[in-house]
C-alpha cells in the first residue's frame, strides 16, 4: 500500500463523484457510498501504517525504490545512529519544460502516514455520526458530497511529494471548507461566517504562493525532498529561506488560525458539529502545522531555529496559545469554547515547530486530533439531544449529566486529555512540547506554554461546569443521543486516553519518534530525556487551574465579593469587553480596513475612474467631436462646397456674361474678329518699329 | 529722262484721278441706301482697278479684270439683286446697328495697315522698267502660268467646276 | 509711281470693304462688299508685281479673280437659298445660329 498509496485519497474523489451523481438516488441518500469509501481508505491507511512501521523496523537502509542518489549523498546523519528509513515516492510527470517538472507523486514517509491515519479515522467516525446529527437535513447528500471531496483534498495534501500539490490540496480543502460552513447558508451568518473563512485564509494563501515560487527560485524544484536537501545544504540561500519561510509563516497563520488571522475559526462555528470537528478541530487546520512539519529544514534554517531565542515562527505561536485561551473564558456558546481552545492548541503546535520541537509537535498534533475531535463531536450529541439544538451554555444547559451520561464522560475523558492530566494523551505531548522548548534554549516560551496550561485547564473546567453541572436552563428534554453518535464518542475517548502512549517518554516509549520523525534530509534535533521536574510542574499547573475554576463556579455562593465583579468594577468590565469583543480584532478588520477601502478608497477610486479615466475619454469624443462639428461647417461647408458652388456659379456668371457674344449673328462675330486682328496688327507694328 | 519724267508726272496725275474717284465709289458702295446703286458703284471701283492695272503695265490682268468682274460678276450681282428683292416691300435701312463699331474698326485697321505700310516701303517707286514693259505681257504670263504654277491653274478649273456644279445644286428649285 | 500710293490705296478699298461687310445687312451687299476686298488684294498683287517686275503677282491675281467669281457665284445661291426660304436676305434675321 505504500507503493500505491494514491488509492487513497483517490476513493474518496471517487466517492464524491458518485454521491453526486447517483447520491439522490440511492435509499441512504449518499451517505453509504461516503461510509464505504471513507472506511476503504481508513483501511487502507491501516495497511500503509502497518507497513511503514516493518519498513522502519526492518531497517534495512530502506529499499531503493524511489531512492534519489541526490538525496542519499544529502542525508545529515542522524546522530542518535538510526538507520536511515527512505520515504516511498512515486511521481507521474505530467508536463516537463525546460527543466521545470509539473506533476503529482506520493511521498510516504511517517508523517505522511500517521496523517492518513488520522485524517481517515476522523472523517469515517464523522461520516457515521452524521447520519443521525444530520438526519432529514435539506442538502444531506450535498453535505456526504462536500465531506468525501475534503477528504479527498486532505489526503492529496498529506501525500505529496511536491509543493504544488501541496498547494492543490491546501486550496481543495479550504473551498470545501467554505461549503460546509455554509451548509445552512439560508441564514445570513452562516453565509457571511463561510465567506469570513475562505476570505481569511485566502489571505494567508497569498503567503503560500509566494513561498512556493520563492523555493523554487532557491532550490530549483517543486520536490519536497530537493527542497528540504537544499534547504540543508551548505549552498542554501539563507535570505531566500528566511523570505520562503516567512511567507510560508503566513500561509500558515491563515489556515491554522494563527494570531492575527485566527478570527475566522470561531465563526466557522455556524457550519454543523461534526464539520466543525473534522475540518476545524483534527484535520483541515493542522494542514498548515503539517506543512512546516514537511518543510521543516526550510524554516529550521530560514528561522534559525536551531540557535534559540525568538524568531517569527515561535513568536507568533506564543502569543496565539495566550489569547487563545483569554477569548475562551468569555464565551457563552460552547462550540465557540471549543474553536479558541483549538487555536490556543494549535499555537502550541506552531510554538513547538518553531522552538524545534519537531516531534512534539506533530505527536500533539496527533493527540490533539482525537481529543478535539471527541470534545467537538460531545457538544453536538449535548445540542442534539440535549439543549434542543442549541449551543448557548448559559441559556440551554447545565446538569446534563444526569441525562447524558456517555457523553458526560467521554467529554470528561476529553477535557482531561486536553488539559494535559497523567496520564492522558494531552499530558504526554504537552509535556514533552514544553520540555523540549526548554532544552532548546526558549525557556520564555515554556512560561508561555505553562501559562497556557493553566488557562487551558480553567476554561475547560468552567465550559464542563456550565453545560453538565448545575441546574438544567433549557426548555427541551434532554435525554442520551443514540448509538450511532455515541459509540464514535467512546471510540475516540479510547483513543485520547491510548495515544499518549506511543511517545510515553517517561516509561522510554519512542515508538512514535521512531516511526513518524524523518531521517532524511532532517536537522538534528534536541531529543531530550523525560524530565521528572518538568512534568510535575506541568501538571500540577493544570491541576492548579482545575481547582481554581471548580472552586469558582462550585463554591459560587462563597465568592459573593467577586460574583459580578465585571458589572461593578469599570477596570474589569473593560477588561471583560475587551475580551468579549476578541480584542477588537474583528472591529478592526472588518470596520477600520474593509470599511476604509469599501468606503473611501473604493469611493475615491470610483471618483477617479468617474472623473479622470472617463473625462478624458469623455473628452476626447467631445474634442473629436468638436472638430468634426467645426471642421463641418467651416471646412466642408464653407470651403469645400464654397468651392464647388462658386465654381458652378462663376461658370454660370460667366456664362451669362459671354452669352452676350453669341447672339448668332454672324457680322458681329466678323467685328470681333477684326478688332482683334487690328489690336493685333498694332502690337506687331508697336513691337517692330 | 525727259520721257520718264513726263511719264511719271502723267502717270502720277492719272493715278490721282483714278484714286479718288475709286475711293469715292467705294464709300458709296458701302453706304449708299439704294442697292442697285451700290452696284453701279461697284462698277465704278472695279473700272477704275482695271485703269490702275493699265497703269502698272498689267494689261492683260486689266483686261480680265473687266472682262470677267465688271462683265460676269456684276451681271450676276444684279441678277441677285433682282431675286431676292420682294416686289412690295420698300427698302428700309440697309445698315445694321453696328455701324459705328464697324466704322471704328475699319479707320482703326486702315490706321495701322498705313503706318505699316509707310514704314516698311517708304519712298520706293515703281520702275519703268524694260523687264517690267515685258512683264506683263499675255506671253509672258501664259508662260508663268503653264510653266510654273500649272497645278494651281488646274486646281483653280476644278475650283470653278465645282462652284459652278455646287451654284446650280444649290440654287435649283425642288 | 510710288509704290506706297498703291497700297495705300489698296488698304483703303479693304477697310471700306470691311466696313461693307460689318456693318451692311443686306446679304448681297455684303458679298459686294467683300469683292471690294479682293479687289483691293488684286491692286496689292499687281502693285508688287510691278515693283519688283516679276510675273507672279499677276498670275496670282488672275487666279483671285477667278475664284472671286466663283464664291460670288456660290455665294449669291445660297443669298437665293435663304431669301427662298424665309422671304427676306436681312442678316440680323438670319441668326439661327445664336446659342
Amino acid at each position: 500500500m505504500l507503493d500505491n498509496a494514491w488509492i487513497i485519497p483517490a476513493i474518496p474523489a471517487l466517492s464524491f463523484f458518485l454521491i453526486l451523481f447517483f447520491g439522490k438516488r440511492i435509499p441512504t441518500k449518499g451517505a453509504a457510498i461516503g461510509i464505504t469509501a471513507l472506511g476503504t481508505s481508513f483501511v487502507l491507511s491501516c495497511v500503509a501504517v502497518y507497513q511503514w512501521i516493518d519498513r522502519v523496523e526492518s531497517a534495512t537502509g530502506g529499499k531503493s525504490e524511489g531512492l534519489r542518489a541526490l538525496g542519499r549523498s544529502l542525508i545529515v546523519h542522524s546522530g542518535e545512529s538510526k538507520p536511515v528509513v527512505e520515504p516511498v515516492l512515486h511521481h507521474i510527470t505530467w508536463w516537463s519544460n525546460s527543466g521545470i517538472d509539473f506533476g503529482v507523486g506520493i511521498r510516504m514517509d511517517g508523517l505522511a502516514v500517521m496523517m492518513c491515519f488520522v485524517v481517515t479515522l476522523i472523517s469515517l467516525l464523522v461520516h457515521i455520526y452524521s447520519t443521525a446529527y444530520l438526519h432529514n437535513d435539506t442538502r444531506y447528500t450535498h453535505y456526504y458530497a462536500m465531506l468525501s471531496l475534503f477528504s479527498a483534498a486532505m489526503l492529496t495534501l498529506v501525500v505529496a511529494d511536491n509543493t504544488l500539490q501541496v498547494l492543490l490540496g491546501w486550496e481543495g480543502v479550504g473551498l470545501c471548507s467554505f461549503a460546509l460552513i455554509g451548509h445552512w447558508w439560508e441564514e445570513g451568518a452562516n453565509s457571511k461566517a463561510a465567506l469570513k473563512a475562505f476570505l481569511t485564509t485566502r489571505t494567508g494563501d497569498i503567503g503560500l504562493l509566494i513561498g512556493i515560487t520563492v523555493l523554487f527560485w532557491a532550490a530549483g524544484s517543486f520536490d519536497i525532498g530537493k527542497i528540504n536537501a537544499y534547504a540543508l545544504s551548505p549552498r542554501a540561500d539563507h535570505g531566500m529561506l528566511l523570505v520562503a519561510a516567512s511567507c510560508l509563516m503566513v500561509a500558515i497563520i491563515g489556515k491554522s488560525g494563527q494570531f492575527p488571522l485566527h478570527t475566522w475559526l470561531p465563526d466557522a462555528m455556524a457550519g454543523p458539529t461534526p464539520v466543525s470537528a473534522l475540518i476545524h478541530a483534527a484535520t483541515m487546520v493542522v494542514a498548515g502545522v503539517y506543512l512546516a512539519a514537511r518543510l521543516y529544514p526550510v524554516f529550521w534554517n530560514g528561522f534559525s531555529i536551531g540557535h534559540g531565542g525568538v524568531n517569527f515562527m515561535v513568536l507568533i505561536g506564543g502569543i496565539t496559545i495566550i489569547i487563545g485561551a483569554l477569548l475562551a473564558f468569555v464565551q457563552d456558546d460552547i462550540k465557540k469554547v471549543l474553536a479558541y481552545s483549538t487555536i490556543s492548541q494549535l499555537g502550541y503546535m506552531v510554538m513547538a515547530l518553531g522552538s524545534g520541537a519537531w516531534v512534539a509537535a506533530v505527536f500533539h498534533l496527533f493527540t490533539h486530533a482525537f481529543f478535539k475531535a471527541l470534545l467537538f463531536l460531545g457538544a453536538g450529541s449535548v445540542s442534539h439531544s440535549g439543549s434542543h439544538h442549541s449551543f448557548d451554555m448559559k441559556k440551554d444547559m447545565g446538569g446534563l449529566r444526569k441525562f447524558m451520561p456517555i457523553t458526560f464522560w467521554t467529554f470528561i475523558v476529553g477535557t482531561l486529555a486536553l488539559a494535559g492530566i497523567f496520564p492522558f494523551a494531552g499530558f504526554w505531548s504537552k509535556d514533552e512540547i514544553l520540555l523540549t522548548a526548554g532544552k532548546s534554549g526558549y525557556t520564555f516560551f515554556v512560561v508561555v506554554g505553562l501559562i497556557g496550561a493553566f488557562l487551558t485547564a480553567a476554561y475547560m473546567t468552567r465550559c464542563v461546569y456550565l453545560t453538565f453541572f448545575g441546574e438544567y436552563r433549557g426548555h427541551g428534554h434532554p435525554h442520551e443521543s443514540e448509538p450511532v453518535i455515541t459509540v464514535p464518542l467512546i471510540i475516540l475517548s479510547v483513543f485520547a486516553v491510548l495515544a499518549g502512549f506511543l511517545n510515553a517518554a517517561a516509561v522510554h516509549v519512542e515508538k512514535f519518534a521512531d516511526w513518524v520523525e524523518p531521517r532524511v534530509s532532517f536537522p538534528v534535533l534536541v531529543h531530550p530525556a523525560f524530565d521528572y521536574p518538568t512534568a510535575i510542574i506541568s501538571l500540577s499547573i493544570a491541576c492548579i487551574g482545575i481547582g481554581v475554576a471548580a472552586f469558582f463556579f462550585f463554591k459560587r455562593e462563597e465568592l459573593g465579593a467577586l460574583n459580578g465583579l465585571t458589572e461593578r468594577n469599570k477596570v474589569a468590565r473593560a477588561g471583560y469587553n475587551f475580551l468579549v469583543n476578541k480584542y477588537y480584532l474583528d472591529v478592526l478588520y472588518e470596520n477600520v480596513i474593509v470599511a476604509s477601502i469599501r468606503g473611501g478608497i473604493a469611493r475615491g477610486c470610483y471618483w477617479f475612474n468617474q472623473n479622470v479615466i472617463d473625462a478624458v475619454v469623455n473628452g476626447t469624443a467631445k474634442g473629436v467631436r468638436v472638430t468634426g462639428q467645426w471642421t463641418y461647417d467651416f471646412v466642408d461647408r464653407k470651403v469645400v462646397d464654397g468651392a464647388a458652388n462658386g465654381t458652378a456659379e462663376v461658370t454660370g456668371e460667366s456664362g451669362g456674361l459671354l452669352r452676350y457674344f453669341q447672339a448668332g449673328r454672324v457680322q458681329r462675330y466678323a467685328l470681333y474678329m477684326f478688332a482683334v486682328v487690328g489690336l493685333l496688327a498694332l502690337l506687331l507694328l508697336i513691337a517692330n518699329i | 529722262m525727259p520721257f520718264v519724267l513726263s511719264t511719271m508726272v502723267a502717270q502720277t496725275v492719272a493715278f490721282w484721278i483714278l484714286a479718288v474717284a475709286m475711293a469715292v465709289a467705294a464709300i458709296g458702295v458701302v453706304r449708299s441706301q439704294n442697292v442697285v446703286h451700290a452696284a453701279l458703284y461697284l462698277v465704278v471701283v472695279l473700272a477704275g482697278a482695271a485703269a490702275q492695272y493699265i497703269l502698272l503695265v498689267a494689261e492683260f490682268v486689266a483686261w480680265v479684270q473687266v472682262l470677267i468682274y465688271i462683265g460676269a460678276i456684276v451681271i450676276l450681282f444684279l441678277f441677285g439683286i433682282m431675286l431676292t428683292r420682294a416686289p412690295m416691300k420698300p427698302d428700309g435701312p440697309l445698315d445694321n446697328n453696328q455701324r459705328f463699331a464697324a466704322g471704328v474698326v475699319s479707320l482703326f485697321l486702315f490706321g495701322v495697315l498705313t503706318a505699316l505700310l509707310v514704314d516698311a516701303y517708304g519712298n520706293d517707286q515703281v520702275k519703268p522698267t524694260a523687264k517690267l514693259l515685258a512683264a506683263g505681257s499675255p506671253a509672258n504670263i501664259a508662260d508663268s502660268m503653264f510653266r510654273n504654277y500649272l497645278v494651281p491653274f488646274e486646281v483653280v478649273s476644278m475650283l470653278l467646276l465645282a462652284a459652278l456644279v455646287g451654284a446650280v445644286v444649290i440654287a435649283r428649285r425642288d | 509711281m510710288t509704290l506706297n500710293n498703291f497700297l495705300i490705296l489698296a488698304a483703303f478699298l479693304f477697310c471700306t470693304g470691311l466696313y461693307g461687310v460689318l456693318a451692311r445687312k443686306n446679304a448681297v451687299l455684303v458679298l459686294m462688299s467683300i469683292e471690294l476686298m479682293l479687289n483691293a488684294v488684286n491692286i496689292n498683287l499687281v502693285a508688287f508685281s510691278a515693283f519688283r517686275a516679276n510675273v507672279t503677282g499677276q498670275v496670282f491675281s488672275l487666279f483671285i479673280i477667278t475664284i472671286a467669281a466663283a464664291e460670288v457665284g456660290v455665294g449669291l445661291a445660297i443669298v437665293l437659298l435663304i431669301y427662298r426660304n424665309s422671304r427676306s436676305v436681312d442678316l440680323d434675321q438670319a441668326d439661327q445660329l445664336k446659342g
